[in-house]
């Protein structure tokens, strides 16, 4: 059977070239860059500062200004906790978007405890942050800004460039996380006046467990992580070699290739786009065409997502609902399966809230896969319309109507 | 075939769900609905004698809600109604071999999917 995998919003596979790059520091090359007084550090050595050159040319940054971490969650984490501590006495007042991720999200709780003041900036219907709201919300005491670069589930791209410089005419710490767009579409620390960036390797076919934090020279960062003086301080622990590496791998070929594969993933973008337009009842999410490339998101009335994507699933459609955090399946109980909270910011009704599906291309995905989706989709809506109380009322209403 | 987050049971109950549709002048029906995550059941049942004769059902929800709806009607058909209304969200649950922890909560509708249809059905039988 055909697979088509359509969920590259969670992870991307990893570059068989990136691999390549990879492969001599899990044999040959095994130093710890710490231990540089012989030469199997030294190589170590030399191999992480040259990813962190690599991964700053994709941003347009310093190599210096460069930290690795595990990934996202973790540089989401350091940039919210260690610039919130990192900004002072006297600054207590932390201001994020209604859209972000769970690592910025939930990092908000132990500020909170703490006594911080949180401001959340709505968004509009398309997911936009409006720059207006966030020149309101900033104050001499407020200690940083994070608002996302794109959104993984309704794939809208914020105009960080504009609020970053309301941010910094406001002398307010900004902080972007780029995971779902950095290698995608260009982020540049030239263009956008952000102080903190958060990447991450796997979202742009490098491997899994690497992750960076951009920090603009002269911002300031409290560590998170305790114990050796690696990564200038920022963040303790021997480095993930191999992964780092693959960091800079990847940040090399997506720099190089990234217009390329937007073009093809534009492409398919719209077959798919228009093709969903032939289901009745299909509801578009996100903004029209401030859009990650090869990102589709919808809702489909009188169909539950989770069933939706179960039936795609056995036909090989591979495609995803939510955030792959908040449709979780292995949580530990009720508490964990939460109705979109990125939905319920953009004003769908919260009943249908679980019915959000996200269709993210990745360059290897071809014509025949966006075929084999649009044509199982709607023998699966029928289905499970067919199946649904909410449906039959609607059909109901219609004929009495009609 | 790989069944994914749910047992081959709930699969087999999601992909070919029983008793699917509605009982024209039903005796009961039941409707209840999860505020948690939007998703519905509505319970029809035929009752003669003091048994559930005949059950249908229609779910908007996900895969363990559909395939609780289906096993549920499975397990009351033949039932006497007493019987029916002792079922508990675990009977359920366990007919199904089990349940992700967090989707627990989805065969609580088709618990209280029965009781309801039965309530409804002793209104319109009083006295
Ligand atoms: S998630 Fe709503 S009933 Fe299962």
């Amino acid at each position: 059977m055909t697979k088509a995998f359509f969920d590259h919003i969670s992870t991307t596979p990893l570059d068989p070239r990136v691999f390549e790059a990879m492969r001599p520091y899990f044999f040959d090359r095994y130093g710890n860059p710490s231990s540089h007084i012989h030469d199997q550090g030294q190589a170590a050595v030399r191999a992480v500062d040259q990813a962190r050159a690599e991964v700053a040319a994709l941003i347009g940054a310093k190599a210096g200004e460069i930290v690795f971490t595990s990934g996202a969650t973790e540089s989401n984490n350091l940039a919210v906790l260690g610039a919130a501590e990192g900004a002072g006495a006297g600054k207590r007042r932390v201001v994020v978007s209604d859209v972000e991720h769970f690592s910025v999200m939930n990092a908000l709780i132990p500020l909170r405890n703490a006594g911080y003041e949180v401001t959340v900036l709505p968004v509009d219907r398309n997911g936009v942050v409006d720059p207006d709201a966030v020149r309101k919300a900033l104050r001499a005491d407020t200690a940083l800004l994070s608002v996302m670069h794109a959104n993984s589930e309704i794939g809208t791209i914020e105009p960080v460039g504009q609020i970053g410089q309301i941010a910094k005419e406001a002398g307010v710490t900004f902080h972007v996380d780029a995971t779902a767009s950095a290698g995608h579409i260009p982020v540049d620390v030239r263009e956008i006046p952000a102080d903190l960036v958060t990447l991450s390797a796997h979202n742009f076919y490098g491997p899994k467990g690497a992750g960076a934090l951009y920090l603009r020279e002269g911002t300031k960062v409290a560590p998170r992580t305790f114990g050796g003086f690696q990564e200038m301080g920022y963040r303790a622990g021997t480095e993930n070699v191999p992964a780092v590496v693959g960091m800079g791998a990847a940040a090399i070929l997506a720099g190089r290739e990234m217009g390329a594969w937007a073009e093809h993933l534009s492409r398919l973008g719209k077959t798919l786009w228009d093709g969903l337009a032939a289901i009745p009842m299909l509801h578009y999410t996100g903004h029209p065409s401030e859009r990650l490339p090869g990102h589709v998101s919808f809702w489909v009335e009188h169909v539950e997502g989770e069933s939706l994507l179960l039936f795609l699933n056995m036909k090989g459609v591979m495609a995803a609902s939510g955030s792959a955090c908040s449709s979780n399946l292995r949580g530990h109980d009720e508490e964990d399966l939460v109705a979109s909270p990125v939905l319920r910011a953009i004003g769908v009704p919260s009943d249908i809230c679980t019915g959000s599906i996200t269709f993210s291309l990745g360059k290897g995905n071809t014509a025949d896969e966006v075929r084999l989706a649009l044509d199982a989709l709607p023998g699966i809506v029928d289905r499970l319309r067919a199946m649904s109380p909410t449906y039959l009322d609607y059909q109901k209403r219609q004929v009495k109507g009609g | 075939m790989a069944a994914g987050p749910y047992s081959e049971k709930v699969m087999d109950h999601f992909m070919n769900p029983r008793n699917v549709g509605e009982i024209e002048s039903a005796d009961g029906v039941g409707e209840v609905g999860n505020p948690a995550c939007g998703d519905m059941m509505r319970l029809y049942l035929k009752i003669d004698e003091g048994m559930v004769v005949d059950a249908k059902f229609r779910t908007f929800g996900c895969g363990a809600a559909i395939a609780s709806s289906s096993m549920l009607t499975e397990m009351i058909k033949g039932k006497t109604v007493d019987e029916a209304r002792a079922i508990t969200n675990q009977h359920v649950a366990d007919a199904l071999d089990g349940l992700p922890a967090v989707k627990i909560h989805c065969s609580v509708m088709a618990e209280q999917a029965v009781k309801s249809a039965l309530d409804d059905y002793a209104k319109k039988h009083a006295g």
